[in-house]
């Protein structure tokens, strides 16, 4: 599951990628990947995936874990292993809690909350239930809002072979990011030849997108708007300036409804900003 | 044997390169294709076909639900089924029927089957749909991954509103009702409930447990559906090993009826190929969403794909598709023959004819009905031999034999007795 060494790490940056852990929840075990120094001062961060799920060879994350502490918990559903809330979380209130539970579980204080996508939906829910928790809080490619003239695109009904020029701006990127889990379809080579490999993961995105359907479909729209104005603490809200999945007007609009918000919109970037352009979206998410 | 007379209403009129032009016929259909003044004439026009259909002796005549397509064109088929009430005597109304999960709340739906039996004189057959993923997900907004429990809930709903005898508190996850307190009351008790299904396991899991009859519709033919509806009956026999009754399984057959096979191939071939071509010209992405089948289903079906990925009737020639069983045609003894082989390898008891395909003329489906009516049905009835006794997977109308009375102040006591 850990990532390989990066060749090129600086002197005393954190080289040992992302390790699966277990949290240890009020209401039982949930798997979630770990990485970073618990010694380093930098603020830490708690971190929730998007509908694609989650990867430790996700480039975003790996970058973040070399100069702090990472915490990002697998969703309901998005896990290999079963977990508590598999058939439980329905709804934006219970995805919500888990993020809290998962949270208090993690031994994280005043973090950076992030989220991405279908993550930050949730991160920005969180945010606004228990702001008192985050000391910071990032968006990036945010759901949870919906704009009559620039509709979200329709995940649920994209054909595979879509996906890749939907969810990315440069296709050199999209072509070796569908080789991981981790994004929306990713995670199969053909070449493999195995069935049993195939089932494994035709069942994996099927269960994925179904979790991921409880929040975001047919709207990715569960209210969050009306509970934007409890978010007062500084927020960084990131956008790929070609995302094609929510278009960047989304990142506008969520930098005007929340009250300390600054916007980046990342050049040559689509709704996988951060898989595109790590290093660009680590700047601003981690407020440096 | 019992046969039900059925149809779905399409749009005949897509443009000839509809599959090259257009993406999808459900769902994002142009709707500026639709011409309501031939809806018109074509609602009542395929009305006349059922009320036809209902006088030449099927057992029943069957509606159905889609939503947004050219496909089918009954949004409500419980409208039709009480325009079929009123218009025809003997017949069976098979309902199958209202999508559950789209009513709010479903008692709407109980109300309206008490109301169809009461119309009908108890000839009421009903059938709890899921609903295609382009009805009740792309076109609905139900969530994929809830619509089942949704769907359980509001079956449990509906038969309690049907049945229970006292109002009657409902808290359930998506209907909150105080007082549930349904006004009419059905004929029958129970209505006789069909499961319409296209192979997901958690759906005959839910017929067998509930005792329902279950009924497999697709549109790959008797060959393609043998593993199936075998895996059906295994699953059956496991839970009910002494009661495998052929009325605990139907299914829905394309069939094409004329004097002989090769005129059956000239009348019918180009209304079928309007049927493959365009009406199942559908977006590959509505056709499945995340989350709207189990666990096992997709497993399972991950698994065919791999191994023989599905094809559709598209480019298929006349013989393809004859001998594929997609479509059942020919003479009424070729008909009969290649049915006694569905029948026998199936093992079904109900047959849903789809007499009526694609863009086909009410004078050939009057013709191949009347043909299939008097010279196959007599032919199959009887088949199951000892089963065919077997009246609990149908309605039991209040008055069979003097069926004016239905529509009399005579029934009116029977009807407070029942």
């Amino acid at each position: 599951m850990a990532a390989k060494k990066s060749a090129s790490a600086p002197k005393g940056a954190n080289t040992d990628g992302l390790q699966l852990i277990t949290l240890n929840t009020v209401r039982g075990p949930v798997p979630a990947l770990a990485g970073g120094s618990k010694a380093v001062r930098d603020m830490p961060v708690f971190y929730l995936h998007g509908e694609g799920g989650l990867s430790a060879e996700d480039p975003f994350l790996l970058e973040l874990a070399r100069e702090r502490r990472v915490v990002a918990p697998f969703l309901p559903g998005f896990s290999d292993i079963p977990a508590w809330p598999d058939s439980e979380a329905r709804d934006m209130l219970d995805f919500t809690l888990f993020g809290l539970e998962t949270f208090n579980a993690s031994g994280l204080a005043q973090p950076i909350l992030m989220g991405h996508s279908m993550g930050g939906m949730i991160a920005a829910e969180m945010a606004a239930l228990a702001p008192e928790k985050f000391a910071r809080l990032t968006l990036i490619s945010a759901m949870g809002l919906w704009l009559d003239d620039h509709p979200v695109a329709d995940l649920f009904s994209t054909l595979p072979p879509e996906l890749p020029g939907l969810l990315f701006h440069d296709p050199a990127v999209a072509a070796k990011a569908m080789a991981h889990v981790g994004v929306i379809g990713g995670g199969w080579d053909p070449s493999r030849n195995d069935p049993d490999l195939f089932v494994a993961h035709v069942v994996r995105q099927a269960r994925q997108m179904a979790n991921a359907g409880k929040l975001l479909f047919p709207i990715p729209d569960r209210g969050l708007r009306h509970r934007l104005y409890r978010i007062s603490m500084p927020v960084s809200v990131i956008w790929g300036a070609e995302d094609r999945v929510a278009p960047a007007a989304y990142g506008e609009a969520f930098a005007a409804a929340i009250t300390n918000a600054r916007l980046t919109l990342v050049p040559g970037a689509g709704h996988m900003a951060h898989w595109e352009r790590p290093l660009l979206v680590k700047e601003a998410a981690a407020f440096s | 044997m019992r046969f039900t007379w059925f149809n779905f209403m399409p749009w005949p009129y897509l443009p000839a390169d509809f599959a090259q032009t257009h993406r999808s016929v459900w769902v994002d259909i142009d709707p500026n294709l639709f011409d309501p003044v031939r809806g018109h004439a074509l609602y009542n026009s395929h009305l006349d076909l059922l009320e036809y259909a209902a006088t030449l002796g099927f057992d029943g005549v069957g509606v159905n639900e889609h939503h947004q397509t050219a496909y089918g064109m009954m949004p409500s088929p419980n409208l039709f089924a009480a325009a079929l009430a009123r218009r025809t005597q003997n017949a069976a109304i098979v309902v199958l029927g209202p999508s559950i999960v789209n009513y709010n709340p479903p008692v709407r739906v109980a109300e309206e089957l008490a109301l169809l039996d009461c119309l009908s004189g108890g000839r009421l057959v009903a059938g709890f749909p899921l609903g295609t993923p382009m009805d009740s997900n792309f076109s609905y907004g139900n969530v994929p991954a809830l619509t089942r429990e949704r769907y359980v809930e509001a079956h449990d709903l509906i038969v309690r509103a049907l049945t229970e005898m006292k109002p009657f508190a409902f808290n359930g996850r998506y209907s909150k009702l105080r007082d549930v307190n349904i006004w009419p009351r059905p004929v029958q008790k129970p209505i006789p409930i069909h499961i319409p299904g296209a192979g997901s396991m958690e759906t005959w899991d839910f017929a067998i447990e509930h005792d329902y009859s279950y009924s497999c519709l697709s549109f790959g033919g008797y060959r393609a559906a043998r593993g199936q509806m075998q895996a059906y009956w295994d699953r059956l026999a496991e839970k009910r090993p002494n009661d495998l009754s052929p009325y605990r399984a139907g299914f829905a057959q394309v069939i094409c009826v004329a004097e002989t096979d090769e005129e059956a191939e000239r009348l019918h071939s180009k209304h079928v190929r309007y049927f493959y071509n365009s009406l199942l010209h559908v977006h590959p992405g509505y056709l499945d969403v995340a989350g709207y089948r189990g666990e096992r289903t997709v497993s399972a079906m991950a698994r065919m794909m791999y191994e023989a990925p599905v094809q559709f009737g598209n480019d298929q020639s006349w013989g393809d598709l004859v001998e594929s069983g997609k479509i059942i045609a020919g003479s009424p003894a070729t008909v009969r023959d290649r049915l006694i082989e569905l029948i026998q390898t199936l093992k079904v008891g109900n047959l849903f004819c789809q007499l009526h395909i694609g863009d086909m003329d009410v004078e050939t489906c009057m013709y191949s009905s009347r043909l299939f009516a008097e010279k196959v049905i007599p032919q199959l009835r009887g088949i199951h031999g000892d089963w065919d006794a077997d009246d609990r997977f149908w309605c039991k109308p209040i008055d069979q034999t003097s069926p004016r009375d239905l529509r009399g102040v005579n029934a009116q006591p029977q009807l407070l007795r029942a």
